[in-house]
């Protein structure tokens, strides 16, 4: 049997995206939903020629509360994973995910680098809808690929201090002392505000950070110690 | 509240360890997954905005540098679908893959197999309103890996799909028939059988264009929406 067997027929299998994505997936600002800087690829690994992944259209002031979100993705030995994309979806500021029509796509995307590290710059998100006529706490959601991960792992991001953590209708699922996995902390400079990962953690460079753009720290820690929540969704 | 899609099916979709695929051992969670309702953060994605996110098409990979790249010319074509055999339309395929020779052109690829300059290896396409894509490359090499003892990838290529929604995501790869190496590897054997053969594209005469390119035919399945919803 084949893939068009009749038979067969269902949901395509996942694979690991592999250690070598670098020049298919991760464009230069494909990690700034802001649209100020090539935040995201990883050029570096591959002759200049062979970089055809297109830059970002210039995308106007973005409204709402202007953040960078960084961290480490980390393996089971403490090691950062050098080999791992981070993709992330949001709302605008209003609570209102991407339509046509819309200016603010939610969508973005971060290599990690020779560390592990990751950089998104973004803005805060709105609220939104949960489940009945609950109220979702701000969010972002989170899919992790890299070399031996063969399928993605969803997490979510939340904030430290936002409104809505303690009735969150999908954190009140997680039990209670793994919740804090989840919840991104205020930092003022990538390497800063983890106890659980090395200070000499590099990161994705960008144009220089914005004066006052607020910075959260969250790490994702595949397994082991700190071990961070994922879901089936 | 009733999910909207599909969840990935257990039974077909691969496990987060698999200790004969050596890397999962140190990136596998420990943790059971948390099952959580799917909300519109989940039910939601980026569509119809594919060149603003990623820019334009790029379906013919044997046409990106000055020269023609070596090796088999081929045409890969097929429809993107859901489980309920429904086209999923205007949703954009990512397409990355070694050369020829089965060298990627990346730094950390440190097989001694030739690199082509005329070939980068990356494409993009968009299905059409009947879930329908087309493009153009060159056949794969195997290459080596550090995986086990003489370890070898069979010829393959790596497709990304967003489809409609956060919960929609699917990354696999493209396998070639009668490819000895694919019985033999840890990646491909994390999907049990038959639903491995689900990734084997099969050659076919009809697609193959006189003095041009060998064909083969890939659909693509993602998770579907529920037969029948009922919405809130």
């Amino acid at each position: 049997m084949d893939n068009q067997s009749k038979e067969l027929f269902g949901q395509t299998p996942w694979q690991t995206v592999g250690p070598f994505f670098h020049y298919g997936l991760p464009r230069k600002g494909g990690a700034d939903l802001t649209g100020n800087s090539e935040l995201g690829a990883r050029p570096d690994l591959f002759a200049p020629g062979h970089y055809l992944l297109g830059t970002p259209p210039p995308r106007g002031a973005v409204e709402g509360t202007h953040i960078e979100i960084f961290g480490r993705v980390q393996d089971g030995d403490g090691k950062g994973v050098p080999d791992a994309l981070v993709e992330i979806w949001q709302a605008d500021f209003a609570g209102h995910y991407y339509a046509p029509g819309r200016k603010f796509i939610g969508f973005g995307r971060s290599a990690t680098s020779n560390d592990g590290g990751y950089r998104f710059r973004t803005i805060l998100p709105g609220r939104v809808a949960g489940p009945g006529n609950s109220l979702q706490a701000p969010h972002i959601a989170v899919g992790v690929m890299a070399r031996g991960l063969l399928k993605r792992l969803v997490t979510r991001i939340y904030f430290q201090d936002s409104e809505g953590l303690d009735t969150d209708p999908i954190l009140e699922l997680v039990p209670a002392e793994r919740r804090d996995t989840l919840i991104a902390r205020r930092a003022h400079r990538p390497g800063a505000g983890s106890d659980s990962v090395p200070e000499k953690t590099t990161f994705p460079s960008g144009r220089a950070t914005d004066q006052g753009a607020g910075g959260y720290r969250f790490d994702i820690i595949l397994q082991g110690a700190g071990e961070i929540v994922f879901f089936d969704c | 509240m009733i999910d909207l899609y599909n969840r990935e099916d257990e039974t077909v979709q691969p496990p987060t360890l698999f200790p004969a695929y050596a890397s999962t051992v140190k990136r596998a969670p420990s943790q059971p997954l948390i099952r959580i309702p799917q909300t519109i953060t989940e039910t939601s994605g980026p569509g119809n905005c594919w060149d603003d996110l990623m820019g334009g098409a790029m379906a013919d990979m044997t046409r990106q540098h000055k020269g023609e790249p070596l090796g088999q010319r081929i045409i890969v074509t097929g429809r993107v679908l859901d489980e309920n055999e429904k086209p999923v339309p205007n949703t954009v395929i990512e397409i990355w893959q070694a050369n020829a020779a089965g060298r990627y052109i990346h730094a950390r690829d440190d097989w001694p197999a030739p690199l082509d300059p005329n070939f980068t290896g990356a494409g993009r396409v968009v299905s059409d309103e009947k879930g329908r894509y087309r493009y153009v490359t060159v056949r794969p090499g195997a290459y080596p890996w550090g995986n086990h003892h003489n370890a070898w990838r069979p010829s393959h290529i790596h497709l990304s799909l967003l489809g409609p929604a956060f919960a929609t995501r699917l990354v696999t790869q493209m396998y070639f028939p009668d490819d000895p190496l694919i019985a033999l590897d840890p990646i491909a054997n994390a999907v049990p059988m038959p639903y491995r053969d689900r990734m084997v594209s099969r050659f076919d005469i009809n697609i193959t264009e006189p003095s041009f390119a060998l064909g083969y035919a890939f659909d693509i399945v993602l998770r579907g929406r529920h037969a029948t919803p009922l919405e809130a």
